[in-house]
């Protein structure tokens, strides 16, 4: 590991300001010589496998203002601080009760040492675990733009089949993202250009051929807030995680489902789809399949079938598709049939 | 008593707590790398980003302009010392720096030394390579192969074994099956890190590392570096899991002492997670062709195990499992051969069970096929062809409780319930599958010394330098002395994992408890006897007894009468404070020289197949229950039953854990465990933990181990056989056995995954 300076920020706007000195615009948060670091799950790793190498860590967790470590519950919906740790949102009880979706994708996750330390914030700008993006000496255009992609062609039995381009085939790995983009939730940050609100659908970018550009987030600037809109419907939710073991392992395919239903039918269903994608993935054509319907083995296969219309395999990845569908059904008819 | 100390029954030793217990889970036990060095410095390893070719040109200077870099080494460096030798001590014959040339993925190009781990870290990060390139083979079906017949190879295996005519026997049977399997590359990944930290005390070498071979480990370093092997001390008190990977020694040990020399000061390298793929050993990648033919009447009479194994280019390590499967069941004729496939990959080496776990998987998987072939429940099949005698040489088993096994670990599974259509049991949207297995693990022993000391105050030390792997043997080691002098085990301290103690073998092959309790064993008896010598002298408390007349109990001296005599008071008689002894075990068969070559680091193995008289194995059946989702194919293991049978066992709770360990390691063989290689490269891709998917706690759920009682004093003085391997064997057979049993599908390749199930 390269040495740094650490540095632990007094709060948002001392946090922005001095990264604001040692970032251009033209910086990705995530090439930046100045980067901000919160529960450090995911880039102390990277940090340590020289696959980040920033020169400058503004550590988050002293940041003084209280919201960003509450969980507001209100009848406008959720509110999330960026510094809640995984865990803490996970066990919430009012979490559990209105959005059982947020909840199971956040208990599903990783290991209990790790969510007891990774932010919320910062594990929807968890990176991909690509082995070939991990170590240094493949090619990777994410990491080294222009450098070619090893996966492409190389082991890809975990990469995406769904939005992926010719620069990256890389899987975003993470969970909680599938329910946040179900749910429409809204990510708050703050810059040096000020206070704004994203659509969570909004922030990852899709590889395209500039792969190494994840996020519409300026390198100066912070996600203070994740907002959920009310849905009351929303406790009729799941997040459903296929993966080679029962605990601790990223998923093969996952879907996020949310219904509601007026009986059998469908009046309106969100779904996510995670592990076959490269960025979260909210599976729109799968929900227009649905609306409507009578919710049945024949109909979610149809909204299956739907959501992977435009996915494409690689040479050990294809398996991914024919799962993906199977997770979804499966998703759909066990959301159908809790008892709200 | 509770599951983790199992009542002990006939010829089973009590559950007693692991003496080092408590330092382990309170983080004082001294693991090599924990061990103080005054002075320390870093190093860190570099290594190549290619497989095959040659290093051209290093770029160094970045690496030295890292504050706190002392030293590189790297080409040149260690031309006068001697390369590697590959063999029991030697990993490899590659001499990393010994020659620019690239034989693998992950060779060591140099070594950078620093004041600090991270200067060393980073300057290692920093060290750049040039290579002349050349297109690698992987593996198997990569263009490049070499493919050579195994047997003569090496000392595993001289020839391949066969008996009767079993082309005509084949073509006879009128029911048959030929099918392919296949094993993945697997690596050990213990939670200790590889490490080597070496200080030089004048001409003495100290070597910390975590070590299942410290005196063979002394001869060859001393070779290497060209000094006496009285100057070489490997130190390696604590082991945080081995499973073979630190058997033989690796180039890193000699590189990191050259080092230290250099420097004057002593060098402590930690490799990482990844760098371990490449640098460390490695359970070889195999394929294998199984033919059985039998009779309606499910009686086999015909069997062929064909298996290839990757190696490197340079170094035959051969897997050849084929002695243990051709010995099974009572075949009628055998064939077998074993090829070698030598591709741009490091040198394979043990890992846990290294021949059986393999080929064992594919004869266990091929036995189940059968079984459905024919019709016939699989315990049933196995019960049909239980041999009499081997059927290669015709020797008896010197005890085979294998059906034993099957009927205690059937029952408790509930094996009668289990409907044998495929896919007819089910709940919900869960598909249920059983299926069962043999394990199997030849009995060996080789030569041990061990010194034993007794005071008058009852205080006992035993020293062996035998290696606490983590099986309990120093435990059950300790156990033996407290047994046999008749104080409590609080009172037994007991050495290990150094050169300077007497010398056991290498700490593999599941010899340690059978060859080290033998050799602690024959000390204390000698202390006996000199105690029986004092308390029967004439005057003396126990004057005109005869020695088998007498034992120890609770700190005296016991006559079969009733009399006894305070060992306390033995000690005063005798004007003595301490007896100390010092043995020297060797099993039946060993040669003249067996003992010599044990101090010379050469240990001799005897039983296994070896022994004229009669073959020496442990046997166990294991049985699984398996859960797949309809929908998404994911496979589950609710339950598992295992039932062992292993001569004495010393202590129910450490032969349990490690029964334990085996079946939880093979589920993750038959499920989650493989070192994927990139085929264009022949790079390993998922080279740590996150990628290498080994089971997890909810991965086990309810796990039974059956310890069969068995009493065998054909195998050693202990009467002990050994099982620290037998448990991992048959699991991976038994788990595809219940896929099919849910499924229909007959998985061959490991490991079974959603892939091949929602295909």
């Amino acid at each position: 590991m390269r040495p740094f300076i650490y540095e632990q920020p007094a709060d948002i706007s001392a946090a922005v300001a001095i990264a604001s000195r040692f970032t251009t615009d033209d910086d990705q948060p995530t090439r930046a010589n100045a980067q901000f670091i919160a529960g450090g799950t995911n880039l102390a790793d990277y940090m340590k496998l020289g696959v980040a190498a920033p020169n400058r860590l503004l550590d988050l967790n002293r940041l003084e203002e209280p919201a960003l470590r509450q969980i507001r519950v209100s009848d406008d919906g959720i509110r999330f601080g960026a510094l809640v740790r995984m865990g803490e949102a996970a066990d919430h009880g009012e979490v559990k009760r209105r959005y059982p979706v947020i909840a199971d994708s956040l208990r599903l996750a990783a290991s209990g040492q790790i969510r007891n330390m990774a932010s919320l914030a910062g594990n929807v700008l968890q990176r991909t675990r690509c082995e070939y993006f991990r170590e240094t000496s493949w090619a990777c255009n994410k990491r080294v733009p222009g450098s070619g992609c090893a996966a492409m062609e190389g082991f890809n039995r975990q990469h995406a089949v769904l939005g992926a381009s010719d620069a990256c085939i890389a899987t975003y790995h993470g969970d909680f993202a599938q329910a946040l983009i179900a749910l429409d939730a809204v990510i708050r940050a703050e810059g040096s250009r000020g206070a704004r609100k994203i659509p969570f659908a909004r922030l990852h970018r899709l590889p395209r051929d500039t792969p190494h550009i994840e996020t519409d987030l300026a390198a100066d600037e912070i996600i203070t807030a994740i907002e959920v809109p009310a849905m009351p419907w929303a406790r009729r939710s799941r997040y459903l995680k296929i993966r080679d073991r029962e605990s601790y392992a990223f998923a093969l395919a996952s879907a996020a489902v949310v219904l509601d239903l007026d009986g059998d039918s469908v009046r309106e269903a969100r779904i996510a789809l995670g592990g076959v994608a490269t960025v979260p993935w909210r599976a729109r054509a799968a929900e227009a399949a649905l609306q409507g319907k009578k919710l049945d083995e024949a109909s979610a296969s149809a909204a299956a079938e739907a959501a992977f219309a435009d996915a494409e395999p690689r040479q050990h990845n294809a398996f991914k598709i024919e799962l993906g569908k199977r997770t979804l059904v499966r998703a759909l008819l066990e959301t159908r049939d809790m008892k709200v | 008593m509770d599951a983790a100390t199992p009542k002990p029954r006939e010829n089973m030793g009590e559950p007693l707590p692991r003496i080092d217990a408590r330092l382990k889970v309170t983080g004082q036990a001294g693991y090599p790398a924990d061990l103080p060095a005054a002075n320390i410095t870093y190093g860190a390893l570099a290594t190549s980003d290619i497989a095959k070719g040659r290093v051209t040109r290093l770029h160094l200077d970045d690496a030295r302009a890292v504050p706190g870099l002392l030293d590189i080494v790297t080409y040149g460096d260690m031309d006068k010392v001697e390369k590697p030798k590959f063999g029991n001590s030697g990993a490899t014959s590659i001499g990393p720096l010994h020659d620019r040339t690239i034989f693998h993925d992950g060779q060591i190009i140099a070594l950078a030394v620093a004041e600090t781990f991270e200067a060393a870290e980073e300057a290692a990060q920093l060290i750049r390579a040039e290579y002349e390139e050349e297109k690698p083979t992987a593996s198997f079906d990569s263009p490049g192969t070499k493919t050579v017949p195994a047997a003569g190879k090496s000392t595993i295996l001289k020839e391949d074994v066969r008996a009767g005519d079993f082309d005509a026997a084949y073509a006879a049977a009128p029911v048959k099956i030929d099918a392919r399997y296949s094993t993945p590359t697997q690596h050990h990944n213990p939670i200790e890190l590889f490490s080597t930290t070496a200080l030089w005390q004048g001409d003495q070498l100290i070597v910390h590392e975590p070590s299942q071979n410290v005196t063979g480990w002394k001869v060859e370093l001393a070779r290497q570096l060209k000094i006496d092997p009285a100057n070489v001390r490997i130190v390696s008190p604590f082991i945080g899991g081995a499973f073979g990977s630190k058997g033989p020694m690796t180039p890193r040990t000699a590189i990191v002492a050259v080092a230290a020399k250099r420097l004057g000061r002593p060098v402590r390298c930690v490799t990482s997670r990844m760098q371990a793929f490449g640098t460390q050993t490695y359970r070889a990648e195999t394929r294998h062709r199984i033919r059985i033919g039998a009779g309606k009447d499910g009686r086999i009479t015909a069997f062929a195990h064909e298996g290839w194994e990757v190696t490197s280019r340079p170094d035959a390590y051969v897997v050849a499992g084929t002695s243990a499967t051709g010995r099974m069941y009572d075949y009628g004729s055998v064939l077998t051969h074993v090829s070698l496939v030598r591709a741009d990959r490091n040198t394979p080496g043990y890992m846990r069970s290294p021949p059986e776990t393999p080929y064992v998987y594919a004869l266990e998987n091929a036995m189940d096929e059968m079984a459905v072939a024919l019709g016939m429940d699989p315990v049933e099949f196995r019960r049909i062809n239980e041999p009499k005698v081997e059927p290669i040489g015709k020797k008896p088993f010197s005890s085979r409780s294998l059906i034993q096994c099957y009927e205690q670990a059937a029952d408790a599974f509930g094996w009668a319930k289990r409907d044998r259509k495929v896919g007819a049991m089910r709940e919900g949207d869960w598909l249920i599958g059983m299926g069962c297995a043999t394990a199997i693990y030849p009995t060996a022993a080789a030569p041990c010394a061990a010194r034993v000391r007794l005071t008058s105050d009852g205080d006992v030390r035993v020293q062996c330098g035998s290696h606490e792997i983590g099986t309990g043997v120093r435990t059950v080691a300790g156990q033996m002395a407290s047994e046999r002098l008749g104080v409590p085990i609080g009172k037994v301290n007991v050495e290990m994992g150094d050169n300077n103690l007497p010398p056991a073998p290498v700490s593999g092959g599941s010899i340690s408890t059978a060859s080290v309790c033998s050799a602690v064993l024959k000390a204390c008896d000698a202390i006996r006897a000199k105690l029986y010598a004092g308390a029967t002298a004439e005057g003396g408390p126990l004057a005109g007894s005869h020695n088998e007349e007498l034992d120890f109990a609770d700190g005296k001296i016991v006559a079969k009468g009733g009399a006894s005599a305070k060992i306390e008071d033995v000690f005063k008689i005798m004007q003595l404070g301490a007896i100390e002894e010092y043995a020297e075990f060797a099993p039946k068969g060993a040669t003249p020289g067996a003992l010599k070559k044990l101090y010379a680091g050469q240990p001799e193995f005897h039983g296994g197949d070896q022994d004229e008289d009669s073959v020496k194995y442990a046997f166990g059946a294991e049985f699984v229950e398996v859960r797949i989702n309809s929908y998404t194919r994911e496979i589950r293991v609710p339950r598992i039953v295992g039932a062992f049978a292993a001569g004495r066992i010393m202590n129910t709770r450490t032969a349990r854990s490690q029964l334990m360990g085996g079946m939880i390691w093979g589920i993750g063989q038959a499920l989650h465990e493989a070192t994927e290689v990139d085929r264009r490269y022949a790079r390993y891709v998922n080279r740590d933990l996150q990628d290498y998917l080994v089971p997890v706690n909810a991965d086990i759920q309810d796990l039974q181990v059956i310890l069969v009682p068995e009493i065998d004093h054909a195998v050693n003085p202990a009467g002990v056989k050994g099982l620290g391997e037998l448990g991992n064997v048959g699991t991976a057979a038994a788990v595809a056995s219940a896929v099919y049993h849910a499924t229909g599908k007959r998985i061959r390749d490991l490991p079974i995954r959603i892939d091949q199930l929602i295909a």
